[in-house]
């Protein structure tokens, strides 16, 4: 059965869009086990993310750091390695954001300190990913383990540097001081308001230039660049690869610094654009959710940007259906992540043999 | 300082033993060869279910059957997707992780309306305390007294249960038809299929015995060792067990001794809170959570012994057509 004669639409685009299809249809079934009408649940829902202003925002806002975790997640399996670690690297990485402003928000200007902020914080990400990555490339210890241990570690350093360290004095709860503003990326509504552009109040800021940047790079620096095909190489045949004098391992290590980078950089959105000082949990599940992007955006910069905007489009959408409907959380949302990854990405063959089984017959027919 | 040891242990025992249940589950699961990250997933199910059903029916035999249910099912669906259709099996492990954190939540609020909690569970809607015999006249003798009324004695029916389950883990996967089948399934499906015997069908029973031990771990969190469901109540204790399992290199015993030790360390960091030892000063309480996890990332990457997973792990079988 060779891939060559399925129609390219078919496997890019009819096998994926009945797998999300299938996904958003059990989500379904779930509002109506709760006794909730998914249709009225969906327009609220849309209604929220995208029918005004400040919805729009908040859902680019969100499918900001999206971008940043799907990436990272998308460039690891590009390697054939699964990154399950983006949660600690992006809260490392926004540990050094954190860390950057608090040094120099009083010293530098802005055009200083958001450079170095962005360096800093994919330079902690990609820190906190290159221990999995030497121990994945050089020890040979499972990349998904070693990942999900770091997570934790992750948390119990934050946790003990909040507390001991980084705390403002005389606050009971866990946060650092408020940096000053020269440390604050600008919000779009600022940026906007000088062109008598009024978009409505939304944390929505420079992050998501940022984000659409990175897109940028992945594309160019996986489709365009030797690496980029050494990268791809290893991925689709490790043996190939070395025959053909690649280093695996280097590979491996690269990718995986560039991974969390990327997710590092969710630091940038959060610390530096919304919530102006260091705290805890800042990362609220992004590091998984870019799993989700990862599949459904097929690993191409272009899905990703739409797969973070649906799934913005659900953390806002979902945070106004619970509004509308208090009888619904917030965390419903949570579950169509959860049959998004199932249904796009475990179960992704399901139809498969028989779609294209389908193509295959009329082919030769 | 005795008596401390002992306070230690005892709490100890309680701590290790979804670990054990979960860790033992996976070793089932991972010894057929699938991955299982979902234990989690599976023990915050099966600590829901437990909640929910014990709440309403009264009885926590119910609950840990209802619990058993729910997690045998995600196990079934993690099985239909990596035996049947052979999808990733991390990737499978995650949407069961994620898709569990959600649902207790959102079916917690519009069953119970609690905010995604269970009503709190008292009397037989709990597993209770079992006082073995003459307790309380032996607590006074020295040493002895103390270890056997504290440290064996009042603990409820699954703290007990989890520790038979290791020898009889043992005796199943080394010394039973099924348990050698299982352990081939893992290291050389094809030889297994070659001998005539369907590599899915271990598979499928691998994940069902998963499931259940998962199901009676999230039962414990839920109705033994707490009273009712909270959210995200499992807190990371699946992954533990997921560390434990291979920190004790896939077999029974080790395993374990791997879940003591956590379960050890998560009881010293209880108790050390705050706390100035003498010579070290106060030890963050964090550096002790984290030990797990580092001790494990030490020994996978070889520098205290070497972990070595079956061969087949993680591999889709296909079996071998013309």
């Amino acid at each position: 059965m060779s891939q060559a004669k399925v129609p390219a639409w078919v496997s890019v685009g009819l096998i994926p869009l009945m797998n999300i299809l299938l996904a958003f249809f059990v989500s379904g079934l779930v509002f109506l086990a709760i006794g909730e009408d998914p249709i009225e649940a969906a327009g609220y829902l849309i209604y929220g993310a995208f029918g005004y202003d400040e919805g729009i925002g908040y859902t680019l806002y969100y499918a900001t750091n999206l971008i940043f975790t799907g990436l990272a997640v998308s460039i690891a399996f590009k390697a054939g390695l699964f990154n399950i670690g983006g949660e600690g690297q992006a809260y490392i990485g926004g540990l050094g954001v954190g860390l950057l402003c608090l040094w120099f928000d009083s010293s530098l200007p802005l055009l200083v300190i958001a450079p170095l902020a962005i360096i800093g914080g994919a330079l902690f990400g990609a820190a906190w990913a290159y221990i999995p990555a030497y121990l994945q490339a050089r020890r040979g210890s499972h990349i998904v383990i070693t990942t999900i241990m770091f997570n934790f570690i992750a948390s119990s350093l934050m946790v003990y540097l909040m507390v001991n360290w980084l705390k403002e004095e005389g606050v009971m709860s866990p946060i650092s001081r408020t940096f000053e503003e020269s440390a604050w990326l600008p919000y779009m509504h600022d940026v906007f308001a000088p062109f008598g552009l009024d978009i409505g109040d939304s944390p929505l800021n420079l992050a998501f230039v940022l984000a659409l940047f990175c897109c940028v790079f992945y594309w160019a620096l996986v489709w365009h660049t030797r690496w980029g095909y050494q990268l791809r190489t290893v991925g689709t045949n490790p043996t190939a690869a070395q025959y053909a004098g690649i280093d695996n391992a280097k590979v491996t290590i690269w990718v995986m610094l560039i991974s969390g980078g990327f997710a590092g950089l969710v630091g940038v959105n959060e610390i530096m654009g919304v919530n102006h000082n260091l705290l805890l949990n800042f990362t609220a599940g992004y590091g998984f959710a870019g799993i989700a992007v990862a599949l459904m955006g097929r690993n191409h910069p272009i899905g990703i940007i739409l797969a973070a905007i649906l799934f913005g489009a659900l953390y806002q959408g979902g945070a106004e259906l619970a509004f509308e409907i208090p009888t619904i959380t917030p965390e419903i949302v949570v579950v169509i992540q959860g049959l998004v990854i199932l249904f796009s990405g475990a179960l992704e063959n399901m139809f498969k043999g028989k779609i294209e089984g389908l193509f295959l017959r009329r082919a030769v027919a | 300082m005795f008596e401390t040891l002992i306070l230690i242990l005892d709490a100890t025992l309680r701590v290790s033993t979804p670990l054990i249940l979960a860790a033992l589950a996976g070793l089932f699961s991972e010894r057929s060869g699938i991955v299982d990250i979902g234990l989690e997933g599976k023990m915050l199910a099966g600590a829901f279910a437990a909640a929910a059903a014990a709440a309403v029916f009264g009885s926590a035999w119910i609950g840990l059957l209802f619990a058993i249910a729910a997690s045998v099912s995600l196990a079934l669906i993690h099985g239909f997707a990596c035996i049947t259709h052979r999808g990733d099996h991390i990737v499978s492990g995650v949407a069961i992780n994620t898709i569990v954190a959600g649902l207790t939540i959102t079916l917690g609020l519009d069953w119970f309306d609690q905010g995604g909690q269970t009503p709190s569970l008292t009397g037989d809607a709990r597993f209770t305390p079992i006082v073995f015999p003459l307790a309380d006249q032996l607590a006074d003798v020295p040493v002895i007294g103390l270890i056997y009324s504290e440290l064996l004695s009042g603990h409820n029916i699954l703290v007990y249960l989890a520790f038979a389950m290791v020898p009889l883990t043992y005796w199943v996967v080394f010394k039973t038809r099924f348990g050698l089948r299982l352990r081939a399934v893992g290291e050389n499906p094809h030889a297994v299929d070659t001998a005539g015997i369907s590599v899915a069908l271990i598979r499928y029973r691998a994940v069902i015995i998963c499931g259940v031990l998962c199901g009676i771990a999230g039962a414990y969190l839920s109705t033994a060792h707490n009273a009712g469901f909270l959210k995200d109540m499992s807190a990371g204790k699946g992954y533990m067990a997921l560390a434990a399992l291979i920190f004790g290199k896939w077999r029974p015993v080790p395993v374990l001794f791997a879940c003591l030790l956590f379960g050890f360390l998560d009881a010293v960091a209880v108790r050390l809170q705050g706390v100035s030892l003498p010579g070290i000063g106060e030890v963050p309480v964090q550096a002790i959570e984290v030990l797990p996890y580092v001790l494990t990332v030490l020994l996978l990457a070889g520098f205290i012994g070497k972990a070595v997973g079956p061969k087949a792990i993680g591999k889709p079988y296909v079996k071998e057509r013309a």
